[in-house]
């Protein structure tokens, strides 16, 4: 038969497999299955930010001098900025009293003013008292308090800044981190809609052996046409998928991310290109390890035995995922070109290229490469499937075995 | 067979699974136009013979050819096929599954789609077109299959036990559509383990038993393998005429049964009447498939196919 008949007939197959899918009621919930996990995010994770917000840092009373206030106050500040993520805790001057362990006793019941902790001993012998641990970060940031406090008393001038600011936009340390972090992205969206969809591969010959149109199908058309129109109708069954998901997912980054998609680092071949090799490398990916699922799917006969199955190929998909990741950061190390090379990982050792590297001529000879090998696996997966499930030919024998039959 | 030319082909198919010889040597000639029954009992290989004819499965050794090809696939466009173990998907409706399965074939969907609403109402059964498969009886969901079998007109028809799991009026419909396709010029071939209906239908059978080809020929040639049987009842219960009887006549139920002597029924009659044996009736039986089908594969094959042999039958 020859190719663009096996074309015709896995256009026939697929288009088959893709309107049972899409048109059927179920597929309504598979659009929608991610979405609820990501929405969940957003609403749970803007909760808690606001939540992170709303809630005051700690408050240590210091019994202390106004002068020595003032230098811890001014030492607390000079470390403000590195506490963007968690507030350093607040200082509250008190006047000491006769019986400071009396007033320290009150402060810290005090459930009118509740603070965290009480600081007495101004900055010469000071002691901290409250319900920490002795090396936590309340007492550390107190510490950090006092050192820098006891350093503006004996040295004033410290206090301005001690450089001078000048601002580039980008330098090579910027880019080549921004690139990092693209490249991990970029395989990490792989990786997951790669493990998401492409186990759906494993079951896609049980309907048609357990209704008996395999029969029907390898009757009339070669097995490699069977394998390969339900690989690319899964995969565009997959496709409108993810244009639903990338559109709800560019929309929420529009919405919540300062500057929307802009604001993300740049990959190496800039931002329309690397998407397009998102696209293309998602589908080889889909297609190599969506080929080798679905010829070993095809050699399950019922649905137990392809959940059985689905453990140890999700388990290998985190092992090429694992692979792969070995050389993002370093493009021309031997892990890297290790993982371009072997097929199974390629697209997600060429997705962080993109990010990393700008030369778009290693891509072309990745892509020729990666479709050689969906070509090898459906052949042999065909293959194994005719000589195993449908038993044609003659019996593969290990060669001690004897001929029993003849 | 004359000049017909051929339209199926097998040599020496040899078929192992595993241990098992499923198939052991059957070589069958299939001219084209004929209708051509393949005859046997469950397991004896029928099926896996007309899998390995079509290119679904390869034979261990052997060779096929189909329409003239060697690699039967490259012929799929001309062939329909009805396998044994019905298959549809549940979902689809009736229309939609008769128009993909002309699709596998090369038929345009749209064509498809129309010619399978013509079948449909040709038959009266217009309104499964729209009903998924899980919604219509077994029966209705073979038609169905049958028509998607014929949907892209092909050249060579296989029916693999089509007319298991029908009732009677079904059964007659199939035979009217395996006569009204051969009469419109093409090849059918059907296995069945019910020989009335390969007597009824059939220019040509092959009888296989246990993987191995018995018989190949036409129905005529393999009644011919039989001599007719002579029924005789006469006044006389002894006499002279007697000697006129082969050895191997048998009395069921007081008449005289047996093969009819080589020399003809001139020669028997004469004996006969001189002998004195006062002939009631005489009548000379032409034997049917069943007989020959007995004679060929034997007693036991007879018996698997559910058929018993004649003389147990009238005992």
């Amino acid at each position: 038969m020859k190719l663009p008949e096996t074309i015709r007939a896995a256009f026939v197959i697929a288009r088959r497999d893709f309107t049972a899918t899409v048109l059927s009621k179920t597929f309504l919930l598979f659009l929608l299955g991610p979405l609820f996990p990501i929405g969940l995010g957003f609403i749970f994770g803007g909760i808690g930010a606001q939540v992170e917000r709303n809630a005051a840092p700690a408050t240590i009373a210091v019994i202390s001098s106004p002068a020595d206030f003032a230098l811890l106050e001014t030492a607390r500040d000079r470390f403000a900025p590195l506490g963007t993520e968690r507030p350093f805790v607040r200082l509250q001057r008190v006047d000491p009293e006769a019986d400071v362990p009396k007033q320290r006793q009150e402060l810290l019941t005090s459930e009118e003013a509740p603070v965290l902790g009480v600081l007495e001993g101004g900055l010469a012998a000071p002691h901290f008292t409250g319900a920490v641990t002795a090396d936590g970060r309340t007492v550390q940031q107190v510490n950090l308090f006092v050192d820098e406090a006891r350093r503006l008393k004996a040295e004033p001038h410290v206090a301005s800044s001690p450089i001078n600011v000048t601002l580039t936009r980008t330098s090579a340390g910027s880019v080549a981190f921004a690139r990092n972090l693209t490249a991990r992205a970029g395989q990490t969206v792989l990786f997951v809609l790669t493990i998401l969809l492409a186990g759906m591969l494993l079951s896609q010959l049980i309907e048609e052996k357990s209704n008996k149109v395999i029969e029907v199908l390898a009757a009339a058309v070669p097995v490699d046409s069977i394998f390969l129109g339900k690989l690319f109708a899964m995969l565009a069954m997959s496709l409108v998928g993810i244009t639903v998901w990338t559109s709800a997912g560019a929309a929420a980054i529009a919405i919540y991310a300062k500057g929307g998609l802009g604001a993300l680092p740049p990959p190496a071949v800039g931002w329309p290109a690397f998407l397009f090799f998102i696209l293309l490398y998602f589908s080889m990916s889909y297609l190599l390890i969506g080929a080798t699922f679905l010829g070993i799917g095809a050699q399950a006969s019922t649905v137990r035995e392809v959940q059985t199955l689905s453990m140890p190929v999700t388990m290998s998909q985190v092992i090429l995922f694992g692979f792969a990741s070995l050389g993002v950061g370093k493009p021309e190390s031997s892990e890297a070109i290790g993982a371009a090379i072997f097929p199974l990982s390629s697209p997600f050792a060429m997705v962080a290229r993109a990010a990393e590297q700008e030369a778009l001529w290693p891509h072309l000879l990745a892509f020729a490469w990666q479709v050689i090998w969906v070509a090898l696996i459906l052949k042999f997966a065909a293959a194994v499937f005719r000589r195993s499930v449908l038993k044609s030919g003659p019996a593969w024998r290990w060669p001690w075995q004897k001929r029993k039959a003849a | 067979m004359g000049e017909r030319a051929i339209a199926a082909e097998t040599r020496d198919l040899v078929k192992d699974f595993d241990d098992k010889r499923a198939v052991d040597g059957v070589s069958l000639t299939i001219p084209e136009g004929s209708i051509s029954g393949i005859l046997g009992p469950n397991g004896a290989g029928k099926t896996t013979c007309l899998r390995m004819m079509l290119g679904i499965i390869d034979p261990t050794s052997g060779s096929r050819t189909l329409l003239g090809h060697d690699r039967p696939l490259d012929v799929a466009h001309e062939v329909g096929y009805l396998p044994e173990e019905r298959g549809l998907y549940p979902s689809m409706p009736a229309a939609e599954a008769i128009a993909f399965m002309g699709a596998l074939r090369g038929l345009p969907i749209a064509e498809g789609r129309r010619r399978a609403i013509d079948l449909l109402r040709e038959r009266g059964n217009e309104d499964w077109a729209k009903r998924p498969i899980r919604t219509l009886s077994k029966g209705m969901a073979q038609t169905v299959q049958l028509l998607g079998t014929i949907i892209h007109r092909p050249r060579l028809i296989v029916l693999d036990e089509p007319f298991a799991g029908l009732d009677a009026l079904n059964q007659e419909k199939l035979e009217q559509l395996i006569r009204d396709q051969a009469a419109a010029g093409v090849t059918v071939i059907f296995s069945t383990h019910v020989i009335a209906h390969a007597e009824r239908l059939c220019e040509r059978v092959a009888i296989i038993a246990e993987g191995r080809s018995a018989f190949e020929g036409g129905v005529d040639e393999a009644r011919g393998r039989l001599r007719p049987i002579v029924h005789l009842r006469t006044r006389a219960e002894d006499g002279p005429w007697r000697t006129a009887l082969p050895i191997a006549a048998k009395k069921v139920g007081g008449e005289w049964r047996f093969e009819l002597p080589e020399g003809g029924p001139e020669p028997l009659l004469k004996a006969l009447i001189d002998g004195g044996a006062g002939i009631e009736t005489l009548s000379i039986e032409r034997p049917g498939l069943h007989d020959a089908f007995i004679a060929i594969a034997g007693e036991a094959a007879a018996r698997a196919m559910g058929h018993a042999p004649a003389e147990q039958e009238a005992a």
